[in-house]
Formats: C-alpha cells, structure tokens, sequence
C-alpha cells in the first residue's frame, strides 16, 4: 500500500498487521511502512484501533496476526531491545505525581539502564526543552495539563530515541499548551527524530503530520500526505450553511441544496448545517447572497481532514 | 548492566525516600506499644499464673510474644505493601505500564517490586528486633537470624497477597483481606499464645496456613530452642508458599499487563 523511496529501510513495517481482543477485532489487517525521519500520523475517531496499533508498534502489545517489524527486528522476539530505542507518550500521563519532575526523569532513565551521570546531563537539557527547568525540584502533582503532557515527553526522549510514539499528544489541552507542544514536536522532528502519532483531531494531523493513514473500525481507508487526502478526498474549498434561527425547519436542507445546485461538486448534509463543497466557494456564496440569504449565516473555508473523514466514512470525526 | 529487576526496584527505592522517616517512626512505635501493652502489661497477669509455667514452658510472657510478634507483624507489613500499592500501581498510577515502556519485562516489574517489599520487610523486622533488644527480649545471638526469618516469613505472604491485588477493580477485595484475612491470620498464628490451646480442627487450620511457622522459626530462633529439623520444615513451607505467589503473581500481572 506504501511505497517508500528507494533503498531507505522502513522504521516500521507492517502487513497485514491484526490485534483482537477475544471476538472483538480492534486492528484488522492494516498495511503501513514509516521511513526514517517521517511524522506519521494515525488519524480517526475514538476506538479506530489507533491506540491498539499504537501498543503494538511499541512492542508492548503482542501482535495477533500479520506481520511487523520494528527498526529491522520483530516485537515478539525482540521487544526490550526494540523498547530500548523507543520513547513512548501514552494516551493518559502515567508520570509518579508525588515525585518531583526530576526524579521522574531519573527513575525513568535507570530502566533503560543508563548511567546516572548521563541521566543527569540529559535531564538538564530535557527539561530546558520541555520549559521546565524552573520546577525541576518540585512534585508533579500541582503541575498544569500541557506541563506534566511536555515532562511525559521529556521523558520519553531519555534514552534518545530514534522513534517517538505519541499516542494523542495534546488531547484535554487547551489551544496555548496545545500550540506550545506542536512547537516541541516540530523541533524533534527538525533534529531528525521520526515521529508517529495518533490524533483525533485534523489541524493537529495537518500541523505535524508529513504523511497519515486514516483508520475507522480497525481499518486504513485513506493514506497519503495530509494536501494529497484533501485533493483526493475533497474539494478545494468548502461553503457551510447555516439554517436561520435555533430549530431547522423540515425540508430546510433540501431546499438550500437544490438553491446552489450547479455550483456544488457535492453536497453533505449534517444535523446542524449543510455542507457544499465546491472549488469556487465564493461562486457559491454570490449566488446564496442572490437569493437573499443572509451572509452572516454561510462561511467559507479550505477544505481539511475532517472534510475527508466525512467523505471516507460518511460520519464526522468526534462526536 | 544493572539487572532489570534491580532498575524497577529503584522506582520504588526512590519513592520511598519521600517518606523514610515516617516509616522509621512507625517501625519503632508499633513494636513498642506492642511490647509495652502485651509484653509487660499483660505479661505481668499471665507470667503469675502457675498454668503460664508450663503452657509457655517457663518462659516469660515478653520472651513468648515478641519474637512472635515480630512474625506475625511481617504479615500486616505485607499487607499493607502489596495491596495498595499493588492497585495504584496497576490501575490508576500506571507506573507498571509506564516501566514496560522500556526495556523491562514483567517478570523485572514484579521482580523490583517484590524486592522492594522484601527490603521493607528486612528494615522493619530488623527494627523489631532492635526494640525487643531494648526490652531486654532477645537472650541468644540466635535471635539475629530472626531478621531474615521474618523476611522470609512475609515473603511467604506478600508475592500471593500482590497477585490477588493486581486483580482487583475496586478496593473492596482489599478491604475484605484486611478484616477477614490478614487479621484473624494474625490472632490465630500462634504469636499470643500456644496453638495446642486451640480446638484441633482449628490448631490444624493454623499449621496449614504460613504464618504459624513464622512463628515458630522466629521463637525458637530467638529463644534458642530451635531444632535443625523442625526448622527446616518451617523453612521449606514458608518458601514453598512464596514461590506459589510469585508464580501467581507472574499469571495476575501478565493477565493485566500483556494485553
């Protein structure tokens, strides 16, 4: 499904790559590779089997079936030494909360077996990378959201690894801490660490991502570069529609389609409002102001992810 | 290279130092009282009556209970380090999960665990024993062998008590263990009085259970009475059960753990 350039050996390869939980199939014969150096990203709403792929990548779930090889070697045989050379950001921050944001890092360093001066000098500079060098001495507990998000990064780069997994980065955060930790991973990534990631939300898989696979019921629907699912998947820009007043009114949508019918490559109905995509937005928006719709009620947009989700599976992406 | 199982035992080493001092305080204050209130107190009424002389063999009352009491301690000791701390760990601080982000295994995550438990237990007993000294209870050099006697008395308990725990959704398994498991475990061990002053069906109970030969080998060990055989016996059943436990605790925690 992925073609990789010619002669860089995939990080991460995995085919037909399966986990189930009893009856239930979690991850359903997913096919992905991801090269040194990429941001690869897992896109798609709650139970996806982004975080189940996730845990399997991290060699810390055994794969129920397919194939998958982590940088050369396979999880089932070799997962500590695999281990050794990831850092991992879970879904929920498992930081020791009574500890101080140092010791943390200490505690987490001696399982990779590191010495304790290395430890130590790493700390320092980890914890001028995630800002937190002014709490280094204090417990974890009181600490803010993106804080104790940016230490769970710290963290996971102690060993210096080659792969960082993060399994929804920024998810509970709000905008500003959000923002600051993008910033972060995009440094890494300019340091060359290859980044894999799993997001539920577009402008997070747009920001950070140089390629995603989206997931839905276990399964990868699209796959390309955040700019190739749009051009594939939507138009170029979108024109939303807004009924008048709180309730909509029966057949409000029907008749709005039908008042830009033409103009509209495809229409999407939501509960809430109406989706038009089209190439030319203001085309659409001439011809709705022409027919005495009131502009305050219609934007529009670029197109996104989110516009691709909705087209791939016909839901939106968060419910 | 640092075994794994030491790199794990380090999260918990580091923890501790947190809280060091309240736990040096609580080891020397529990036996205290203990002793004061059972040893002495109560000791006074029993060693004057003429039925003590030959139900505890002459011995008195403070030399009966305390190395009994230093075993049976090990009990609560194990109690209170793998059921809490057990669950927090597993389900709402995640540290096991945490630590299997690395290179360590299960096996090194129980494993640092368990020797935590195990230093604690070493710390604590070696405490008790330092008390019962001050007491005037310890009248052989025997008696320092019952340090790693009680040791391995808790040992016995805590790896099985950690398995049940890691099970557990909800503390109230937790709380069930403490009011109908671990404390009449700790009457009925044979630490206050003989167990031949029980009803057989329940003196038998008593031996099949670990504790009463913690007991045993910490008694006999701290009055000098002990013979090879016997000891060995206790020794063997007291490993016995801990190797059942970590064996069940090996199966709770990948069950929770690997998944």
């Amino acid at each position: 499904m992925t073609t990789l350039e010619a002669g860089r050996e995939p990080l991460i390869h995995a085919r037909a790559l399966t986990k189930r939980f009893g009856d239930f199939t979690a991850v359903d014969r997913v096919d992905f590779d991801v090269a040194p150096g990429e941001a690869f990203g897992f896109l798609g709403p709650n139970g996806a089997g982004k975080s189940s792929t996730m845990r399997m990548v991290g060699a810390q779930s055994p794969v129920t079936g397919g194939e998958l090889r982590i940088l050369g070697m396979d999880p089932g045989v070799d997962g500590a030494r695999i281990r050794a050379r990831l850092g991992v950001v879970p879904q929920e921050d498992n930081l020791d909360v009574e500890m101080t944001v140092r010791d943390n890092l200490l505690v987490y360093g001696r399982y990779f077996d590191l010495p304790r001066d290395v430890i130590r000098r790493r700390s320092e500079e980890l914890l001028d990378f995630a800002h937190l060098a002014d709490r280094a001495d204090e417990r974890v507990d009181p600490l803010s959201g993106g804080m104790k998000r940016r230490l769970t990064i710290a963290r996971a780069l102690i060993n210096e690894p080659e792969i960082l997994l993060l399994d929804e980065p920024t998810t509970g955060l709000d905008p500003q801490a959000r923002h600051a930790l993008w910033d972060r991973l995009y440094r890494l990534k300019q340091q060359g660490v290859t980044l894999v990631l799993t997001t539920h939300y577009m402008d997070e898989a747009e920001q950070l991502c140089d390629r995603l696979v989206v997931m839905d019921g276990g399964r990868i629907v699209a796959e390309g570069s955040p700019r190739a699912l749009i051009a594939a998947h939507a138009t170029r820009e979108v024109v939303e529609i807004r009924p008048e007043g709180v309730a909509i009114v029966e057949g409000w949508h029907a008749a709005t389609a039908s008042s830009v019918d033409g103009l509209a490559e495809r229409i999407e109905e939501l509960p809430d409002r109406l989706l038009v995509y089209t190439d030319h937005g203001d085309k659409v928006a001439t011809a709705l102001g022409a027919q005495g719709t009131d502009l305050d009620r219609v934007l529009v947009r670029r197109s996104t992810l989110e516009d691709v989700f909705l087209r791939l599976t016909g839901r939106t992406l968060i419910d | 290279m640092t075994a794994p199982a030491r790199r794990a035992f380090g999260y918990w080493a580091v923890r501790y130092q947190a809280v060091w001092r309240a736990g040096l305080v609580a080891g020397v204050v529990g036996p205290t009282i203990f002793l004061a209130v059972m040893g002495l107190g109560l000791g006074t009424l029993v060693d004057d009556q003429a039925s003590s002389t030959s139900s505890l063999a002459g011995v008195s009352y403070l030399d009966f209970i305390a190395p009994g009491l230093l075993a049976a301690t090990t009990l609560m000791t194990a109690t209170g380090d793998a059921t809490w701390p057990v669950m927090t760990a597993m389900k709402w601080a995640k540290t096991y999960q945490a630590q299997l982000a690395s290179p360590l295994g299960v096996d090194a995550v129980l494993g640092g665990h368990l020797l935590f438990m195990a230093a604690r237990l070493a710390a604590t007993s070696a405490i008790f024993l330092a008390v019962m000294a001050l007491f005037g209870a310890v009248n052989t050099p025997l008696a320092l062998l019952a340090v790693p006697a009680a040791v391995l008395t808790g040992m016995a308990f805590a790896p099985a008590i950690a398995a049940f725990s890691a099970l557990q959704d909800r503390d109230l398994g937790l709380i069930l263990w403490y009011r109908f498991g671990a404390t009449p475990l700790f009457l009925f061990s044979g630490a206050f009085f003989p167990l031949s002053q029980l009803p057989i069906g329940l003196e038998v109970l008593a031996w099949v259970l670990p504790l009463a030969h913690g007991v045993a080998l910490c008694r006999g060990l701290s009055l000098g009475t002990l013979a090879l055989v016997p000891a060995l016996v206790h020794v063997v059943y007291l490993a016995l059960w801990g190797v059942a436990g970590v064996a069940a605790a090996r199966a709770s925690f990948t069950r929770r753990l690997v998944r």
